[in-house]
Parts: C-alpha cells; structure tokens; sequence
C-alpha cells in the first residue's frame, strides 16, 4: 500500500487532491494560492543556495527513511525515530567535546560519527527492549523515549554543556569550522552528506532485497507467528532491525550537528521532526527504498520553500506542513477507498 | 416459546455450513443439539440468536415468523444465546456487566438492578458478590452471571453452547439443576453439546447434525450407539495398513501435565517410535492440541517432562526442537505456517538451511521448481502462496520442512482437502515413516485416523484413552470422542 502501487489516474488525483485542498486553506486566510505555490516553487530551487538547503535538508531525511525501511519491513513503527535522531546528535557532540583538543578534526568527525550511529542505535534498541521484555508497544515505548531525549538536550544545554558564561536553550558553544563537513565551493552542499544519505538508501536496498536479514524481516513483518515457527528468531531479527534504524537516524543527527546547513552545535529540538517526515515519506514510497529517494527530495523541497513564506509574505511556513500532510492523508484516503471498493467487488 | 427453524440454508464462501435444517423445539423443553466439530450447530444457533442471517429459511416464534438483524433485537423478542467463550467485560464489576446490556435508559437504578439480580441469583442458588470483578470470577460464575443476565432481560428461550468445557462438575451440576428450574417455569432451553452422556442426562429430545444437515431426532432415553451413527454415519471399512518397522522411541512424553485457561491435561505419559503414526482424536479443544504443542516445544509443561530421542526437553525453547528434528506443522496454513504475501521461491530461501549472508535467488528459484516438482504442488516459484489452493498449501508445508524429519507432528493435515489431495499427502507421510519419521497428527475424521494411525488416543475433557487401529472399531472411536469411558 502506497504510492507506487496506486494506479496513475488515483495518485493523480490524490495529488491534486491534496493541493487543491491547501489552496483552499490558503483562500481561507486570504492569500493566492497560485502565489503561494510559486513562492514555494522559486523558495526550493529559485537559486543555486536555495537548492543547497533543500540538499542539505533532504540528507536527514533520506537516512532516516533508510532506517524506517527497515523497521517497517520487520512490521515495526519505530515512532521513537525522533528521540534516535537527538540521541544521535547527543553522542555526536559528547564525542566532539571530548575529542577536539586532542585529535585532527578529520578523526574527530569520523569518531563523532561512530558516536552517533551508536547513540541512535542504543535508542532504538531500548525501545525493543521495552517492548520485548517490558510488553510496551514500540509506539508508546518510542513517543516516550522522544520526550525523554529532548528533555536530555535541555538538561545538558543548560547543564554540564552549556557555554561559557551564558547558558540559554539556543544551544552549546558552537564547534570551529574546521569541525564542519567540508563543502563544494560556491555550492553549499557536502559531498559527504549527499554520498552518506543515497549510500545509506541503496545499501538498505540491497540488504532488504538481497540478504538473508532482509528476508527474514519481511517473514516476521508480515507474519510473526509464521516465522516463528519456521525459527526464525523473531525478537533477535526485531531487535536488530530497531537497532540499525536508530543507528542510521543517529547519523542523522551527526549530520545536523556537523553538516553545511547545521548551527554546528547541540540545541533542544534538533530533530526538527525530520523523523516524522521520513515516516510520511515511507508510507507514501509503500516501504520501497528507490520511490523514497524523489520523494523524501520532494519533501525536502517543500519544507525548505515554504521557509520564503514568511520572509516575503505575511504566511507562515508551516503551510509546507500543511502540504506535506494533505498528500499523505489523500495517498492513503484513496487507496482506502480503492481497497475497500476491490473488497466490495469480491463479494 | 416453541421455536421452530424451516429449511435454514447458509454459507460461508464455499462451505455450506447449514444445508437446510428444519427443526422444532416445543416450549418448556430441554432439547438438545447434537453433532461433531463442523457439524453446524453453532451456525445454526448463531443464526436463531440473531448473529449471522440465514442465506434462505424462516424462524418462527410461538408460530410467528420472525427475523432479527442483531443479538440484541433477538433478545428483545425473546431469544438469547450463551456463547462457548463469554462475552462479558472482564474488568468491569458483576453489577456493570448487567447494567451494560440494560435497554433503553440513560439513568441507571443501580440500586434497584442489584436487588433484581440479587432475587435471580437466590432463585438459582448461583453465589457471587455483584461488586466483584468479572475477571475475578471463574469461567462457571461468568456463565452463571451471563444466563442471569439474559432471563433478567426476558428471554424466553435460552441457548447454551457447549456450556460444560471449561467448568468443573459441580458447578455442572448447578447448571444443570437450573436448566431444569427453567423448564419447570415454561422456557425454552436448547442446549449445544458433543457429550453424548450430558444429552443423554438432561435433555427430554435431542436432533443431531451432521455435515450441516439433521440426521435424526430421538426422544431420550436412547442407545449412545445410535446417537454414534446419527453424527458420525455408518461407513465401516477393513483397515489396512502397511507394516511399516518400529523403532526406538522418539517422542517421549513422562506424566506430562499441560494446560491453557479452560483445560489442563493430567500426567499423560506416550512413547511414539520411529516409523510409528499416532492419531489424536477428540473433539476440538479436548486436549490433544496441548499434547501436541507441548510436544513442539510451544507450551511448557505444567508438570512431566519431553523426551525427544532419549533427550530431556522439558521447558526448552522451541528452536531447540526444532534443532532436535522435530517438525510442527499447524491447522491455520496461512495463519501460522505459510506467509500471506510472499512467494514460493522466498519461503523456499527462508526455510534454506545452510545460512548464507546473501540470498541466491537463481538458487532459491530452482530449489523451489524443484520441490514444487517433487511434492506435485500446482504451483510456479513466483506464485504467492495465498493464491495456493488448500491442498497445494499443504503440500507446500510440507514441502518446506526440513528433509527427513525425526518427529513429525501436524494438525489436522488433511482438514478441508480432497480425496486426491488426502491421498497424495499421506502417501508422502507413509514414505518419510518408512525412513524413520515417527508422526503424530490430530484430525477430526475418524475414518482418517482409523486408516492412518497405528495407535489412536481419543481425548475427552483433558484425559486420553488409547485405541489400538487396528481391532477399534468406528463406534468405539465415536462414542470415545463422546466421552464414554471417562470417569
């Protein structure tokens, strides 16, 4: 069930659906939707810096879409992908702090890397674990570690962190520019992040379609009883799947600690929901990791575009949000209606 | 309230699970409703209480043709159905439970429905505390409390199903003596059994079904042998069997004692050699589904141990079972052994022994050609396997199981298959015996497990009997399965 699967004319429909529906919400508060768009439109990709953001905005998301692939593969709704991305980012800086004075930035940048890929991991691992051996549904289990993660960056942003001097929730002392991803000249853009971010794509791909893991997974989310009485070791399959989902959200977060268009330092609310995005854009890709990458793009594009809103319209930027969430919403009402009408046909 | 049920036809897909039952209940009657697992006497009870609508046929009430489109219209004109697993709120109190299904009013009396309930249950000697909470009360209280319910809701005529599984024999006894109080006041009882002594006890008039349709109707007392044949029919084969070598024991069960919440199996001790069938018979839920998850390594013993070659395996977990050749193959094909979604070829690369990182789907492509060939399933290796029909699904399960294994249990193999399809099965099984594999099965078809099975245990309400196939006879087995011979 998704995008892919829907046929030409729905998905159509669903899109137009979902615009038609934003533009009517924009009438609603008196602006043209025709500007509106256009705004969003020239916002993404009205100049090369603009298309740099949307790129450095996208790279999050990309890998947190790999990760999902995976959970959702295993049948899992790894909710807690927010909390994984900040634990991700909390590794990131600790790692940073710790290692900076002693060693060259390159080495600190790939340890901080390794901190947060462990950091997300460890989260995502704790949510199994509460749910395999806590009983707690990974939704609940994942919402609540999001509380407590965010509730971690404040206690150390305002702690054991915080500047020199002034602490306040803007964030820890930013690291030196030698500590940022080294990016194109006159283009805004890492080539570290967009190699990170379609690498962790394909190689999710490849692990899900090729591998033994990969096919073990898809058994267990689609039928865990199934599997394991085949033996599969369900929990340890579930586990691992947790477990690399939140590693790859903690690179996430690395990357929005050291990427071109990070603040370079560790704030509250770091995530910036670019979890929760990656979760629409899964859903809308129907779990498939090649549809994920246009849209996650596309995602991207309209979060960043909608930043122009209001800068030079009197419109919030959350209309980007509003957009995102129409399409998902309309995707799934018609392939709701199209199941259910296929349903009624059988009988 | 006489009910009376004309020519009532339904179906579900393809199963044709009442086929036209006629049937006439006098008022102020125990009647009772006899037939084996399937027969349809829950459908046809489901259809009289306003569950499911009948496909064709007419309901009449005290000569009134009438016609529900739910329970609760049902019980309003005066019918009401106690169901085999009770239908109640188990974390609300006795005295919310009843005021739930209260009709009609937004403000409740509370105080006036405890002094109701209070009156109905001294009327039947029924003794719990109406603030009690439902979970807090035994399976025998809660249809105690649902049956008190339903009178106080004016039902006229009352339908239990299976009401005696999970309750011990006193409170048999108090249901019993309240079935009869009922009578005495003028209402109706219907009650579902598959226990020939409990009908044969209680009921003035018992109609037996089989296959959906009723093959006799005798006023009590009867012969059990004739209420035998009414549910089971007459065909009475010479069996054969090849004599196929036993060898050592493989299964090895010690004075197993297993149980789930509404049964428990006491200290059954069974050896099962190489080469050797086992057929489990009993009514669904009687205990040999517990014998043979046990058996798996999915349920852990309350009590006993499991041996499998020689070796202790009590409370070990399932892979090592699995690990120790043992082979489960279970009744739900979709639900618990095959895959929804997924193809032939990847069940064939899920089941692939060795453990390879990577996945060769040229390979797990041939392989599954290969056993698709060899098991004669219908099937390509790109075919999902929900588009399989019945029989090919268990051939595909059977397919996927581990080569030669030592112990070999299943459930119901041959459920829902055809003569060909049965065929073609058991000719493998008997093939893999010969190697060596010691089998165990439950199935609910007696001319299936005479055929088949070297020793047969019949289960009834937990406990076994032990039939040797070869001198048992049809009825032996059918009165068994009834109960005769338990204590």
């Amino acid at each position: 069930m998704g995008f892919r699967t829907t046929p030409l004319l729905l998905r159509i429909v669903a899109v137009a659906g979902a615009l038609l529906l934003s533009g009517a919400a924009l009438l609603l508060i008196g602006a043209s939707p025709v500007d509106a768009f256009g705004l969003i439109l020239s916002g993404a990709f009205g100049s090369p810096s603009r298309l740099a953001y949307v790129i450095t905005a996208w790279v999050p998301v990309l890998l947190c879409s790999a990760g999902l692939l995976v959970t959702f593969a295993a049948g899992l709704w790894n909710i807690g992908i927010e909390g994984q991305v900040v634990m991700g980012a909390v590794f990131a800086t600790g790692a940073i702090q710790a290692l900076q004075n002693t060693l060259p930035p390159a080495s600190v940048l790939l340890l901080a890397a390794l901190a947060g890929l462990l950091g997300g991991a460890l989260w995502g691992v704790f949510v199994g674990t509460l749910r395999f051996y806590g009983n707690v549904s990974e939704i609940f289990g994942g919402l609540g570690l999001n509380f407590i993660a965010g509730s971690l960056t404040v206690y150390l942003v305002l702690g054991p962190w915080k500047r020199p001097g002034i602490g306040s929730t803007s964030g820890t002392q930013p690291f030196p520019p030698s500590l940022w991803l080294p990016a194109f000249k006159g283009f805004h853009v890492s080539p570290v992040e967009i190699l990170l971010g379609l690498g962790a794509i394909a190689a999710i791909a490849v692990i899900l379609r090729g591998t033994r893991f990969g096919l073990q997974l898809k058994a267990v989310g689609k039928n865990q009883r199934s599997a394991f009485l085949m033996g599969i070791p369900i929990e340890r399959r579930m586990l691992l799947a947790f477990g690399l989902c939140g590693g790859l959200a903690g690179l996430a977060g690395w990357v929005l600690i050291v990427g071109t268009s990070a603040r370079h330092n560790l704030f509250p609310l770091i995530s910036s929901g670019y979890g929760f995005l990656a979760i629409l854009v899964v859903l809308l890709a129907d779990l498939n990791a090649l549809w994920s990458v246009p849209i996650s793009f596309f995602f991207a594009a309209i979060a960043m575009g909608s930043l122009q809103l209001p800068l030079q319209r009197q419109l919030d930027s959350s209309l980007g949000g509003v957009i995102q969430g129409m399409l998902v919403l309309f995707v799934l009402i018609t392939q709701g209606l199209q199941s259910r009408f296929i349903r009624q046909e059988r009988r | 309230m006489k009910v009376q049920l004309k020519d009532i036809h339904k179906h579900f897909g393809s199963v044709h699970a009442n086929a036209g039952v006629t049937l006439c209940v006098e008022s102020g009657t125990l009647h009772g409703l006899l037939g084996e697992n399937g027969a349809g006497k829950s459908t046809l009870m489901k259809v009289l209480s306003g569950f499911l609508s009948p496909d064709r046929g007419e309901i009449l009430l005290d000569g009134k043709p009438v016609s529900f489109s739910s329970p609760a219209q049902a019980v309003e004109l005066g019918v009401g159905m106690l169901h085999q697993d009770p239908l109640d709120f188990p974390a609300l109190s006795v005295l919310d439970n009843f005021l739930l299904g209260c009709p009609g009013h937004w403000l409740l009396d509370r105080r006036r429905v405890r002094t109701q309930l209070m009156e109905l249950l001294a009327q039947f000697d029924f003794q719990f505390d109406p603030e009690a909470l439902v979970s807090d009360l035994s399976v025998g209280q809660r249809q105690q409390l649902e049956i008190t319910r339903l009178l106080w809701l004016g039902v006229r005529v009352l339908i239990l199903d299976e009401p005696t599984t999970a309750i011990s024999a006193q409170q048999r006894e108090k249901l019993f003596l309240a079935l009869r109080k009922l009578t005495e006041q003028g209402k109706t009882v219907i009650f579902v059994s598959h226990k020939l002594e409990e009908v044969t006890r209680l009921c003035g008039k018992v109609t037996v079904l089989s296959h959906g349709k009723v093959t006799g109707e005798v006023a009590m007392p009867c012969p059990t042998d004739r209420l035998v044949r009414m549910m089971f029919g007459q065909t009475i084969t010479i069996r054969k069997r090849s004599t196929v070598p036993i060898g050592q024991p493989i299964l090895e069960l010690d004075h197993l004692t297993v149980g789930d919440w509404r049964l428990e199996v006491k200290s059954l001790s069974l050896k099962v050699s190489e080469g050797e069938v086992v057929g489990l018979a009993g009514l669904e839920g009687s205990g040999q589904q517990l014998v043979m998850r046990a058996s798996a390594g999915l349920l852990r013993p309350e009590g006993g141990r499991v041996l499998i070659a020689h070796m202790d395996m009590t409370g070990r977990p399932y892979r090592q079972f699995l690990e120790a050749g043992v082979s489960f193959m279970p009744a739900g094909r979709l639900e618990e052994g095959l895959i929804e979604g997924m193809t032939w070829t990847e069940h064939a690369a899920l089941v692939e022994r060795q453990l390879p990182f990577w996945v060769d789907w040229a390979m797990a492509s041939t392989n599954a050609a290969r056993c698709i060939q060899e098991f004669n399933i219908k099937a390509r290796p790109a075919t999902y396997v929900e588009d399989l029909s019945g029989g090919n699904q268990q051939r595909t399960l059977l397919a996927l199981l581990p080569p030669h294994p030592r112990l070999l249990l299943m459930e119901h193999p041959t459920r829902g298959l055809d003569m060909e399809s049965t065929e073609s099965i058991w000719g493998l099984l008997l093939g893999w015996t010969r190697s060596g594999t010691a089998i165990l099965f439950t199935s609910s078809d007696l001319d299936e497990l005479l055929d088949r099975s070297d020793r047969m245990l019949v289960f009834f309400g937990g406990q076994a009997r032990v039939f040797d196939a070869r001198d048992a006879t049809l009825e032996q087995l059918g009165e068994a399965i009834g109960g005769k011979g338990f204590e």
